[in-house]
Parts: structure tokens; sequence; C-alpha cells
């Protein structure tokens, strides 16, 4: 059962939250540093601004494949909080990750393009892990629908440690945290400029910064799954998740593209493949 | 329903099949040999495009008098057709022996006279038994199929017209024998025709040694010595396979004298007692059809033909010929161990070719591994043969055929206007050749996006794999391989659309021919996304219901939604029509260096150099040679297997 009311309210509260949430990320990875930091509101003053900026663009076409971006990000957040299809969700979302790297490439500019590229190798690091995710949460509730897999009252993570452990690791590459930032960064200190937005400015900027919130929320929405049979577990959990994601931001420096491949794919098969395979063998043996 | 029944005098009131399938199968031939006869180009053009257009409307005409469910037969009780197939693979045979002493290419030789051998065995055996009436059928696989190869075939068949025009213009050292190649074009059609209207086993085997033949005289067409020997080793591998087929042939000679075993239709619902040993060798010669590892040497050799060519062996026809008799066989194979192991030469098949891609900076390179990959993903489907799985491989086949076909003929459009194949050299297509280009990123769009064709196949083996025994297994191989796709195709659509300063518009003196096939099959591309439902509800899912007895479907709020995410995507370009108003266009950021408006900057030492930007290749993860050779040893290995195994069940 798709709940339209559900997708409503992720589409008018998702900014607001992830907002929010990039205002205490910033917070918090200041006082890690021993900074003061900005105001908790201060990504929303950032957007406002960029809203106010007069539009330049390299080709008009940025636009098309901007728009495409913001759109499928809050389509494929929206499906997923409706209930919908877990790996339709999963599809929507690198569609609408593609829509990125086009905009990127469709600029003809040296950083954006390197930016697009390594986009690109992130994409591909971490797509195998969230269709694990989401094939491992099928063989527990039997179902790929969200709202199924809510109402199924299955402690999820004690049968999906390994794969939780694995999304993690999506969510570092997802979330645009060091080691794995190599397309763009939240930080000051990108080799390659700004990477894939560097060709994005003024209004263009603030839709990619809405998108990339809506994205977070999502994101933390997908980890709340593992925990749903607890909303307080659940929430708990999120904090304690992003909380190790800013700590991890903080402490290592940017990998190369080889080493977040690899990486990725090899936590993808031993944590991801190996829970699967466990819970695939003890089906046979325990009806789950 | 299954109509099993074998009574000669029934004749089931279609008069309309009695004329239409042995028409989709003579009257291609009836072009080519016309078209062998004239020579005159504006003839040649009139004859291609009326027979084109025949062929399109009768398969399309098919589509409305196939029955709703079951297949339905048409007995040919005339003995000498058999007689004169055999003769002429024969006459086929001693041309190939000539062929080879030409080209002094002796194991081509060996082959032949092998397979020859055999055959003329298999005939002395068949001559002392019982005659079964061979029968032609049509069931909603064939159909599809026979829709596939009348329309994107003919398709291409007018789009070669324009390119060879070209062609021959471009390569003045290549011989013009356009007479031959439209004769080859057409009987090609034929032969497939024949193959997926025929129930009875001979006949099958037959044509499917015409398509070996074609595709041989395609790949070598050019006549230089590397097509020779790519032509070479197409037929090689191909012959390995028809030894398999002739094999299985022999097999149910031996096991029903009577001949009653040699239908499809009769053979799948055998059992596996007899059914195993003759569907895993059928198998095997469509894993070299298909040129699934190890055998995918042929395939990415066979590029080296006009693209046409390639378009129509690698989309429409010869490997799906393949891929067509392995999911015929698909419940033989099901729930056997044979089957897994056939199943999992195709998914890593799948993953490896689809790596190997990302290496790949020739286009039609790269639509070569694609096709491997996707005919992997195909048999792994077929292989382990579950329904929906089955429901899957079928869908993969159809959105495979429409989206690929019209890949290579883009390419083949690009290389006549551009001089290069090179996807480095497509850089800003999107200002030089905007209308090739959108229907080259529409094309590429439905081999991996959502909500496109290719997409929902992989969706549903994913769903389905999770069920099947040992599933996790082809779930991981979906989960990377199907990552690793967006990879090339991504950085493939980033480079046409890259909006390059210095590129002037060449989107002129294309053929009306290739403008026709193109549109048509972008159009095709986009069309069988929104009537995916109505196509699986009308043809796929009455098939797997009659075969099977259980079918699937995608449930109606996924379908539901795709629609929607399908129109947003459709509408999503007329944004453009907002922002075209921009009027503050400014150079990229070149790290604050004075720079031209066409991208010159003064570089290091002074010398002033033009921005170039080339795409990541990653050879040293993904080369071709490493990969090839791990792919070719698995595959290799997991073919000895079953071998093995087959020959355990059939001593």
């Amino acid at each position: 059962m798709i709940l339209v009311e559900y997708a409503v309210i992720f589409i008018i509260l998702a900014p607001f939250i992830g907002g929010l949430l990039a205002g205490i990320d910033r917070k918090l990875t200041a006082r890690m540093q021993g900074r003061v930091g900005p105001p908790l509101l201060q990504p929303f003053y950032d957007v406002g601004k960029l809203f106010k900026k007069e539009q330049i663009v390299v080709t008009p076409s940025q636009h098309f494949y901007v728009l495409s971006y913001l759109v499928f990000i809050v389509a494929s957040g929206a499906l997923f909080f409706a209930g919908g299809d877990l790996l339709l969700v999963i599809f929507a979302f690198t569609l609408a990750h593609i829509f990125l790297v086009l905009g990127a490439y469709s600029s003809y500019s040296p950083y954006s393009f390197i930016g697009a590229e390594r986009e690109l190798i992130q994409i591909i690091a971490y797509e195998p892990m969230i269709i694990l995710a989401a094939v491992g949460m099928y063989m527990v509730t039997k179902t790929f629908f969200v709202w199924e897999i809510m109402a199924s009252s299955m402690p999820l993570i004690l049968y999906l440690p390994g794969v939780f452990l694995g999304f993690l690791m999506v969510l570092t590459i997802k979330l645009r945290k060091s080691p794995f930032d190599l397309s763009t960064s939240h930080h000051a200190h990108q080799e390659i400029v700004k990477g894939v937005t560097t060709e994005f400015s003024g209004p263009m900027l603030a839709r990619v910064e809405i998108a990339h919130w809506y994205e977070n929320v999502f994101l933390l929405g997908f980890i709340y799954l593992f925990f749903a049979w607890n909303p307080l577990v659940g929430i708990i959990a999120i904090i304690i998740a992003y909380v190790l994601e800013i700590l991890i931001d903080n402490t290592f420096s940017r990998a190369t593209w080889k080493f977040t491949l690899k990486s990725a794919w090899i936590i993808a098969g031993m944590m991801g493949l190996v829970n699967l395979g466990v819970l695939y063998y003890l089906s046979g043996v325990v009806p789950v | 329903m299954i109509n099993n029944d074998r009574n000669p005098d029934f004749y089931p009131f279609e008069g309309e099949f009695m004329i239409t399938l042995p028409f989709l199968i003579l009257f291609p031939a009836v072009i080519a040999v016309l078209l062998l006869l004239v020579s005159a180009d504006a003839w040649r053009r009139l004859v291609v495009k009326a027979g084109a257009l025949i062929i399109g409307i009768a398969s399309l005409y098919l589509l409305f008098i196939t029955p709703g469910s079951g297949p339905e037969f048409f007995p040919v009780a005339l003995d000498s057709i058999s007689e004169l197939m055999f003769l002429a693979e024969m006459v086929i045979a001693a041309f190939l022996v000539y062929l080879g002493i030409k080209y002094k290419k002796y194991l081509a030789i060996f082959l032949v006279l092998a397979q020859a051998a055999l055959l003329v065995y298999y005939e002395s055996l068949a001559a002392a038994g019982t005659h079964a009436v061979p029968r032609l059928f049509i069931d909603q696989f064939s159909l599809i199929l026979a829709l596939i190869i009348g329309i994107i075939g003919s398709l291409i068949c007018v789009y070669a017209l324009g390119y060879m025009a070209t062609y021959q213009e471009h390569h003045p050292e290549v011989r013009d024998r356009r007479r031959t190649f439209f004769f080859l074009m057409f009987f090609f059609l034929s032969s497939m025709f024949g193959l997926v209207f025929s129930d009875y086993l001979p006949w099958v085997f037959f044509f499917w040694e015409l398509t070996t033949l074609c595709s041989f005289l395609l790949i070598g067409y050019s006549g230089t010595g590397e097509a020779v020997n790519n032509a070479f080793l197409a037929l090689n591998m191909n012959l390995l396979g028809g030894i398999a087929f002739v094999g299985a042939l022999l097999y149910l000679a031996f096991v029903s004298p009577g001949g009653e075993l040699l239908d499809i239709s009769t053979l799948i619902h055998s059992g596996h007692m007899v059914a195993l040993v003759p569907a895993v060798l059928i198998a095997f010669a469509g894993i070299t059809k298909a040129a699934l590892m190890p055998f995918s040497a042929w395939l990415v050799g066979a590029m080296v033909a006009p693209t046409p060519v390639s378009a129509l062996l690698h989309s429409s026809t010869m490997v799906k010929a393949g891929v067509y008799i392995i999911v015929r066989f698909a419940p033989v194979l099901t729930g056997t161990m044979e089957g897994l192991i056939i199943g999992l030469i195709g998914g890593f098949t799948f993953l490896l070719a689809s790596a190997i891609a990302i290496s790949q900076s020739n286009a039609k390179k790269v639509l070569a591994y694609s096709t491997i990959a996707n005919l992997g993903l195909i048999v792994a489907c077929a292989g382990v043969g579950t329904y929906k799985l089955v429901w899957a491989a079928i869908l993969l086949i159809i959105f495979h055929a429409i989206a690929k076909s019209l890949l290579f003929l883009c390419v083949g459009t690009v290389e006549h206007r551009i001089g290069s194949k090179d996807i480095e050299d497509m850089t800003g297509l999107i200002v030089r050749m905007p209308h090739v280009a959108v229907m080259m990123f529409i094309g590429i769009a439905g081999m991996f996006l959502a909500p496109f064709g290719m997409l929902i196949s992989k969706w549903a083996a994913i769903e389905a794999f999770i069920e099947a025994q040992f599933g996790l297994i082809f779930v991981a191989i979906l989960a990377f391989g199907g990552s690793i796709t967006v990879f090339f195709w991504s950085k493939w659509m980033g480079k046409i659309i890259s909006v390059c300063p210095v590129a002037a518009k060449v989107e002129n003196r294309i053929p009306q021919e290739k403008w026709i096939a193109l549109s048509l099959l972008t159009a095709m591309t986009v069309f069988v996304c929104l009537a995916f439902p109505l196509i699986s509800s009308h043809l796929i899912e009455p098939f797997v219901l009659s075969v099977y007895g259980a079918t699937t479907r995608l449930s109606q709020d996924n379908v539901t939604i795709m629609v929607m995410m399908l129109f947003l995507l459709m509408i999503m370009p007329f944004s453009l029509l907002w922002f075209r108003k921009e009027k503050n266009i400014v150079p990229p950021y070149m790290a604050g260096r004075p720079a031209t408006p066409d991208l010159h900057f003064l570089g290091s030492m002074g010398v002033t150099r033009q921005v170039t930007l080339g795409n990541y290749y990653l050879e040293e993860v993904f080369g071709e040679k490493k990969l090839f050779m791990a792919g070719t040893a698995l595959c290799f290995g997991l073919i000895l297997l079953v071998g093995t195994l087959t020959a355990g069940v059939a001593l």
C-alpha cells in the first residue's frame, strides 16, 4: 500500500531536516577541530544567499540536468517514504545521480569532468552494497516494499549486522565524507576545486545543495529500516551512525579512487555477501 | 493448455498461418535472390525497401492472428523438404571446405568434415526409422522473436542501403559486392524465421547452420586478412556448436528411433531422463552462437564487418538464435546441476564482459562486450530457468534487441560523419550531430537506466534469483555487474553530451534511409517501455503460463510508478525551453589561467595548449587481457564440468 501522505510529508519536511542536519554537522565538525563553528542555521542562510545570486552558466543544458537531479532525488525519497519497492527506489536514486554526473560532464570543464568520472567510480563502489542491503531485507521479511518491511516488526539489524556495517560504508560515500569524498567535498581543500559541482553556481548550486539534503534524509531513513521494530532504538541508531560519520570525516585523509573502489567492494563482499550467505544457509535450517 | 495433438488429420482452421509462416520464411529468401540479380542501385533501393516493408507488415500481422495461449502447429507433409535440406547442408559443407582450402584454414575444414560425417550418420539412422511429419509452429515466444527479426532486422537492412553506399565510397579498396551483401542480409532474415518457426529439430538445425554460414560470409565481407581470420574464427566456434547440435540429434535418434522426440514441443515435456542430454548439447550450441565466454572472441572479432552486419548479428538475429534455443530448453534445464552450471557460465560472462567494457574506448567494442554481457545474463536466467527467470529472460531479449540495434546504427552513422568509432572522438556530439546524439543518448539510457527496459529486466531477474536455488550467487553477480554497466554507459553518455566550445556541426549528408531506421528504432525504444505491461500480459505471460503452468509480472504499483517516472523523464527536457533564455554564459573555470573561448591556455614552459578531456578506462583494474583470460579459463572449466556431468547421464 503506497502512502501518498508520507511522500508529501517527506517532500515538505525533508529540506528542513536535511538543512538542520547539515548545520549540526558543521557545528560538530567545528567543535572536533577546536573551532566555534557557524550558527546552526547557517546552511539555510547559505542556500538563501545562493538563490539571490545572479545565475551564470557554462551551458544552459546544465540547468536541465541539475533540475532532473533534484526532481529524481525527491522522487526516489518520496517513493521510499511512501513505502514503495526498495529496488525501484534504489534505481531511481541511481538515475538521479547519473543526472548530476551528466550535468558535470555537460560543461566541458576540466575540474567538473574529473569530478564526474570520480563520482561514477563512487557510484559503482557503493551500488552493489546498497542492492545487497535491499536483498538482505527481502531475505528476512520476504518483501521489497518499504511499508511491509516497516510493518514486519522484525529486528532486521539482528539478522543483517554485516549488511548494516556495509551500509555504513555506503553512507560515508554518499554523505561525501572523507576518506571517500573523491568527487566533491564539503571542505575547501579539494585538489579538483569543487569537483562535480565546480561549474554550478547561484540558484543552480542551491538546487544541488537542497537535493543533497533530501538525499541525506532518505539515507537516514534507510538506516532506520534496520531498526524499524523499535522507533526509539532506530532514532538512537541514526544519531550514533551520523556522529560516527562525522568522526570518520574528521579522522581520515582522502583516499584514492582505487582504494575507495577496492575497499567498498571488499566490504560489500565480506560483510554484505557473507551475511547474506549465512542467512541463506540458516533459512534452510531454521525458518526465519 | 499445451496442444500436443499429433493427429496428422488435425488441421486447425487458421488458413492464414499456413500462408504466413512459410511466407515469412520464403519471402525474404526470394527478395534475397532478387537482390542478387539486380545491380542498379535505384532498383536495389526499391527492392530492399519494399521487401523490408512487406516483411515488417507480415510479422506485425502475426501479432493479430497468433492464438492467445499455447502453441499452434502446422504439419508440413512434404517429404522432399527434409531431403532437400540434407542436400543443401552437404553443398554448404562442400562450399566451406572449398573456402577452407582456399584460405588454408585447416581447422575449419576438419570441423566441417566432422559435422558432415555426423550428419550423414544421422541421416542413415533417421532414414531407417519412421517418418514423423515435420511441423512448423508458432507460440508467443516465436512470435516475439519473429517481430524482432521482421521489424528490427528489416529496418537494419534499410539502414544498410545508406550505410553501404557511403562504406564503398570510404573504402575504395573493398570490392563492391553489395549484391552479395544484401543477398546475405535478407537470407539471414529468412533463416532466422525458419529457426524460430520450426518445431522439428533437424529443421532447426538446418536453419541454425544457415545462420552460421551467413554470418561467416558477412563478417568476411571486406576480404581483408583480419576480416577473413575473424570470419573463420566465428565459423570454427559456431561449427563446434553445430557439432554438439548434431550430437543432440544423434542421441535422440538412438533413444527414440521413431523420431517422436525430435519435436521441441514434445521433447521439453518428456522429462529429464531423455531430454537432459540433448538439452545440454543444444545449450552448448546456443552458448557458442550467443558468444558467451569462452567463445566470446568471435563476436568481438566480428566487429570488423560493416556496422549494419554487427547490428544484425548482435542485436536481432545470430546471437538471439543462441539464446532463443536455450530459453526454449529452460524447462528441461531448470532444477538440474547442468542447468545451474550453464547459468553460471552466463553469469560470469555477464560480470566479466561488463567489466571489460569499462576498459574499451572503441564504441563498437563497448557494444560488443555489452552484448556478450547481456546474452550472458539471458543465459543465466534461462539456465536456472524458473518461470520468473524465463519471464525476465524474454523481457531482456526484447529490450536488448531494440536498444542495441539503435546503438549500433547510431555508431555507424557517427562513424561515417566524423570518421571514427572511438568514444573519445565523440566529444560534444550533442553540438556536432544533435539529432543522432539524442538518439544515441536514448539508446544508452535504454540499456541501463530506470525506468527503461533493460533495467526492468535486471530488476525482475534480481527478484527472481533470490527465490531460486543457489540464487544468491546470481544476485551478487547482478549487483556488481549491474553497477559496472552504469560506469561504462554513463561515461559514454557524458562524452556525447559535453557541450564542447570548439565543435562544428556536421550533421548533414546523412541518407534518408538511415534517418528512417534511426527514428523508428528510437521511437520503439521509448514505446516498448510504455507498452511493456501490455507486452508482458499479451505475449510473455501466456507463453510462460503455457510452459510452466505459472507466470509472473511486476506488481501494479510498480508499473504505475515506472510509467510516472517515464513521463517525468519525458517532460524534463521541456525545462530547456525555459532555460534556453539564459544570458550569462561564461567559459568553464580554468583555475584562473587566462584562456581563450576555445579553451587554449598558456601551459608550462610557455607552450599554448588546448584543453582536452579524456575518460577513465581503469586499465589496471578492468584490463581486457587479464579479465578475458580469467573469464575464458573459468567458463571453459565450467563447460568441461557440465560436459562430464552430461556424459555421466548419457552413458
